[in-house]
């Protein structure tokens, strides 16, 4: 088998690992908090049933709708796979389209992707749609400045902003991974995921009033089919943004460094372990906080803004 | 320990202690902000025994021992004691400007300290962790100088007080790693006293007003 056959081979394995594992890491989420809370939550293979089930199930479509409303949950759902065909979910080489885009351009799919569902959100007449679609638009707005600084401040660091050259650059020392520059954009980097992915303190994930919901009320007029892709999307795009975090930032390692198949089959329970204490960590920060009123969510990215900042002007002078 | 990692460690404890004292300034909860200040003090005492056990300093070893005890274990202590109601019941913090505000000026204070750092750094280049050490002293110092500024609350500007002083220490250990054990047990019973003097006015506030919001004290009313 040629290099590039096995190379594009291992990135169709990477959009399979996804669609395979992103309900699981959703389930075991809820699981999670679930035991926290002291209470014992529905299983960890419950995000898979649920998607099944509304598979399933007829569609219910409002006549208000255009194509935009139907339109949505599709590139919403194909945007994550085009994603993870450039980052390093597996291996730490870079494979066929690793060089095709790079952190902006991982930015930029997901934001596709959020306009149409802001759009179709705003296309139903449903009066909660919009409202959720202005607020995740405001939260947009404010977290865009910080995705930026994030790739910048990366990019001075790395010389680079393709995650795999940036995976290697980390990966190179520990000295590297203990650059003050290093330390300040990872925690940055996450309080961007908690506020980009709705989680507590900026949004409650497991809210149930439509007039407190910022991103899920998003949602709410999807059914049947559409819903199944939304729901398996916004499973996926968790997972991209930890991988993001996890293999370019924080654990460059425990991937593939060969061609072997079993190189790249072991990488997986590797990165599964990883986002296990992800997810542990995401558990706790949602069970022990409480959530933002909306207009100090301004104050929560700001600061994520101001670490970055941090980050950059240490590179600027010198010292980290 | 070897220079080179300890150098990596004193990076990451040094970004850390940039996100605590920023984290003080942020904060509107008067309990977050005492524990923020809590993990502010001991990334200061992690960094005085990374350097002690890189530069083999017993001083440094005292200095941390020094700041755990007086800045993690004893003010909160006092503080518990002096207005126990109003950390543990109150929820907000009443402040000058507001929080974005003050983001952006910590943003700039710390732009001002790197910049007005740097020619000291080239002063002592002989001192291995200096270039890490100055700045950011010089801007937790900053951060604690804005915090009593723009705090109009007792407790919230004992902690700025403590914060400028652990900045302080905090550049300091980089340039002196021989400091005299009798400035070491000055500096040990000073930030104690100073707390429990502060802890003290608080308290009588307290007592008299009800409160310790010492922004609302600003007009004089006379006593019948």
């Amino acid at each position: 088998m040629s290099a590039l056959t096995t190379h594009l081979l291992i990135n169709l394995l990477q959009v399979a690992f996804l669609l395979a594992f992103a309900p699981l890491l959703e389930g075991v989420l809820k699981r999670l908090e679930e035991i926290i809370q002291g209470k014992r939550g529905p299983s960890i293979f419950q995000p898979y049933r649920d998607i099944w089930k509304l598979f399933g199930k007829d569609e219910v479509v409002s006549e208000e709708t255009t194509w935009v409303f139907g339109f949505a949950p599709l590139i919403n759902f194909v945007m994550p796979l085009f994603v993870v065909l450039l980052i390093p979910a597996l291996t730490a080489y870079p494979l066929f389209f690793a060089f095709m885009g790079d952190m902006v351009a991982v930015g930029f799919l997901m934001a596709i992707a959020g306009f149409f569902v802001a759009l179709a959100a705003m296309d139903t007449g449903n009066v909660y749609g919009p409202l959720g679609a202005s607020r995740t638009r405001m939260v947009g707005f404010l977290a865009e400045p910080v995705f930026m600084m994030v790739f910048f401040s990366v990019s001075y660091v790395a010389n680079s902003t393709i995650p795999y050259i940036v995976n290697a650059t980390w990966a190179a020392s520990w000295a590297n991974m203990l650059q003050p520059a290093h330390i300040l954009v990872v925690v940055a980097f996450f309080m961007l995921i908690l506020a980009d992915e709705g989680r507590i303190p900026v949004d409650s994930h497991a809210g149930k009033v439509e007039v407190a919901m910022i991103g899920h009320s998003k949602n709410l007029e999807y059914s049947g089919t559409s819903a199944a892709l939304m729901k398996w999307a916004g499973a996926m795009k968790l997972m991209i943004l930890a991988i993001v975090f996890l293999n370019v930032l924080i654990t460059p390692w425990g991937l593939a460094a060969t061609t072997h198949w079993s190189d790249v089959f072991l990488a997986i329970p590797k990165v599964l372990g990883k986002m296990l204490v992800f997810v542990v960590v995401l558990a706790l920060i949602e069970t022990s906080l409480a959530k933002l009123r909306l207009f100090r969510i301004s104050e929560f990215l700001a600061a994520a803004f101001v670490i970055c900042l941090f980050a950059m002007s240490v590179r600027l002078v010198g010292i980290g | 320990m070897a220079l080179a990692t300890a150098g990596a460690l004193d990076g990451l404890i040094a970004a850390l202690f940039v996100i605590f004292g920023l984290g003080v300034i942020v904060a509107r909860q008067m309990l977050g902000a005492l524990y923020l200040f809590m993990l502010h003090a001991t990334a200061l005492t992690a960094a005085a025994v990374v350097l002690a056990l890189a530069l083999d300093s017993p001083h440094l070893g005292w200095v941390a021992v020094i700041t755990f005890t007086t800045k993690v274990i004893a003010v909160p202590l006092v503080l518990r004691w002096a207005a126990g109601s109003e950390i543990y019941e109150r929820r907000e913090v009443d402040q000058v400007l507001t929080i974005p505000v003050s983001i952006l000026i910590a943003a700039a204070i710390a732009l001002v300290a790197w910049v007005a750092a740097n020619p000291l750094v080239h002063a002592v280049a002989d001192r291995p962790f200096a270039a890490v050490h100055l700045p950011t002293g010089l801007m937790a110092m900053l951060f604690g100088a804005f915090t009593v500024a723009v705090r109009r609350e007792g407790v919230a500007q004992l902690m700025g007080l403590l914060i400028m002083e652990s900045g302080a220490f905090f550049a300091s250990i980089a340039i002196v790693h021989d400091l005299s054990i009798i400035a070491e047990v000055a500096a040990a019973v000073d930030v104690p006293i100073a707390a429990l003097v502060i802890g003290l006015l608080i308290r009588s506030i307290h007592r008299v007003t009800g409160m310790t919001r010492v922004g609302l004290l600003a007009s004089l009313r006379e006593r019948r």
